[in-house]
């Protein structure tokens, strides 16, 4: 398998490409632009591929659930803003049960903000960000490499379960440039019945989310309540790195996790035994991943480019087992590892030693 | 072993194709690479950088904190950069363009008059390569054979007559230090 030199963005699009997905709609937005540029020329080389450039972000959402409830493997992309318009989309998508994948490469907000890598939306992403009681399955990936993985692995995920799926990465991700390797896809799994492609002389079906009788709704909730229990068992992902005999561990996930690593690394000449805990999957959450460690260490210092959004996530999954503090860098600023480290190395020596 | 470089100068003298080509050449070596450019809303004539990094083992962050060598295009980006290069680290400076010096006295420094070379060659844009010629010469990170094939193949078939002026002014670059 041949290695390239590929920017985050062309990445995804590649990857998404050879997973099978054949409808792309999209609108542009700095720091996705490159997805939307990638997918124009080579969209329509692949086989029956279609490529729109909405008219909008809400235009795009739609199209792509129109175009998964016809049966295709489709995808949409924007950042931050673009994103927070695709709500109602996504939220009618997890109500109809269809699968399709959404690319959010984040940027310094709240409002407009700026074009600079950030993580502010996390919450957005993992509590629904649309109205109702819905999930969407989310993926934070570290590396150019991760990037192809997951979003191959976003497209089975999204058809295994029929909902949404959400690689969230930053404009970082989606600008720098790592050897990739695109391993082979797998082939698709979805049952033709969840396919409208005309009835002929069957019976019609329907793919609706208006459900106005509150019992039926009712019932619909529980069964996508009891969907996302499976995945928050099955699906959760996570990585440790350098995590035994460690007295105390960053949590911190895509690109802030990679600051943290080449900080944990120039602290260890120093004789400081960090670890990292990474969620790939921010939701599910590796709840379970995490609590266990807190058998064993006791200092836990989480480190976001927000004010503090994953950190509430680790306080439910340590309740109170051990000690947690809080660094961040919100609104699209990005610390050099050196400034990481400083900061690990005050909180290590008020709170280990 | 970890590398790492700051390409810094005006858009449009070619900094971010100076990181793609390094970062490729690297990755042709077998090292890892990643390469991360500063993006933003700008234009011919504002600034641009990347940063590349090449080690031997899996890097952490491609975001460099202490960069072992910077490569200074115009005045503005020595004067941005140069108290981030780490002690004993190696500036590369466009000495045409940049009446300027580095106020450090703990790092080296190379002065390669790239634009006027570029000029003499009879085509400003190669001055980057000029400067790439210089640069491989003092770190050789990578040897100028695997430098050059990768530049060609980052270039593309459809541009062989830039091949030529590149490895002209690879070459220009390489010999302007003396050893």
């Amino acid at each position: 398998m041949n290695k390239v030199l590929m920017s985050g963005n062309f990445i995804i699009c590649e990857a998404a490409i050879r997973a099978g997905c054949r409808f792309y709609g999209g609108y542009p937005i700095t720091p996705q632009n490159e997805l939307t540029e990638y997918m124009a020329e080579h969209m329509r080389k692949a086989e029956g591929g279609i490529f729109i450039q909405s008219e909008s972000e809400i235009a795009a959402i739609n199209m792509i659930a129109g175009a998964s409830a016809a049966g295709l493997r489709a995808m949409t992309s924007s950042s931050s803003p673009g994103i927070s318009l695709k709500q109602e989309g996504i939220s009618s998508m997890a109500a109809c049960e269809l699968p399709g994948v959404v690319v959010n490469i984040m940027r310094g907000g709240p409002g407009l903000g700026n074009i600079r890598p950030s993580q502010g939306d996390y919450f957005q992403a993992t509590r629904g960000g649309g109205h109702g009681d819905y999930r969407t399955i989310v993926l934070a990936p570290a590396t150019c490499q991760e990037l192809a993985d997951l979003t191959m692995a976003a497209f089975d995920l999204a058809d295994k379960y029929r909902n949404p799926v959400m690689i969230l990465a930053d404009g970082m991700m989606g600008q720098m440039m790592e050897p990739v390797t695109f391993k082979k896809p797998k082939p698709r799994i979805y049952n033709k019945k969840f396919m409208l492609q005309g009835a002929g002389t069957g019976k019609s079906k329907f793919i609706h989310g208006l459900i106005l009788d509150p019992i039926d709704m009712e019932e619909h909730n529980w069964k996508l309540a009891r969907k996302y229990e499976v995945i928050s068992k099955k699906e959760p992902r996570h990585e440790e790195y350098n995590i035994n005999n460690a007295k105390m561990i960053i949590v911190a996930y895509g690109t802030a996790a990679r600051i943290a690593k080449g900080a944990i690394k120039r602290l260890q000449n120093n004789g400081m035994n960090i670890g990292l805990f990474r969620p790939v999957t921010l939701w599910p959450f590796p709840e379970q991943q995490l609590r266990s460690l807190s058998a064993k260490v006791k200092n836990y210092l989480v480190f976001e480019m927000s004010t503090g959004q994953m950190l509430e996530d680790v306080r439910l999954a340590l309740q109170g087992y051990a000690d947690i503090r809080f660094h961040g860098r919100p609104g699209g600023a990005v610390p050099t590892p050196a400034e990481l480290a400083n900061v690990i190395a005050r909180v290590y020596e008020r709170t280990v030693k | 072993m970890i590398v790492k470089t700051i390409f810094s100068g005006f858009g449009g003298q070619g900094v971010l194709m100076m990181g793609v080509s390094l970062a490729h050449s690297g990755m042709n070596k077998g090292f890892h690479v990643t390469y991360l450019p500063a993006y933003g809303a700008e234009m011919r004539g504002g600034t641009a950088n990347c940063t590349v990094a090449i080690a031997d083992e899996e890097i952490a962050s491609p975001v460099a904190s202490e960069p072992n060598f910077l490569v200074a295009m115009n005045s503005p980006s020595l004067f941005t950069f140069q108290n981030k290069v780490i002690v004993e680290g190696t500036i590369f400076l466009n000495s045409s363009i940049t009446n300027d010096r580095p106020h450090r006295h703990d790092v080296k420094v190379f002065c390669i008059p790239c634009s006027d070379i570029a000029q003499d060659l009879g085509n400003i844009r190669v001055a980057n390569i000029i400067m790439m010629g210089a640069f491989i010469k003092v770190t050789g990170i990578v040897t100028s054979e695997i430098y050059l094939n990768s530049l060609e193949s980052i270039m593309g078939s459809r541009k062989k007559s830039l091949a030529e002026i590149n490895r002209k002014a690879f070459a220009a670059g390489f010999d302007y230090l003396k050893n």
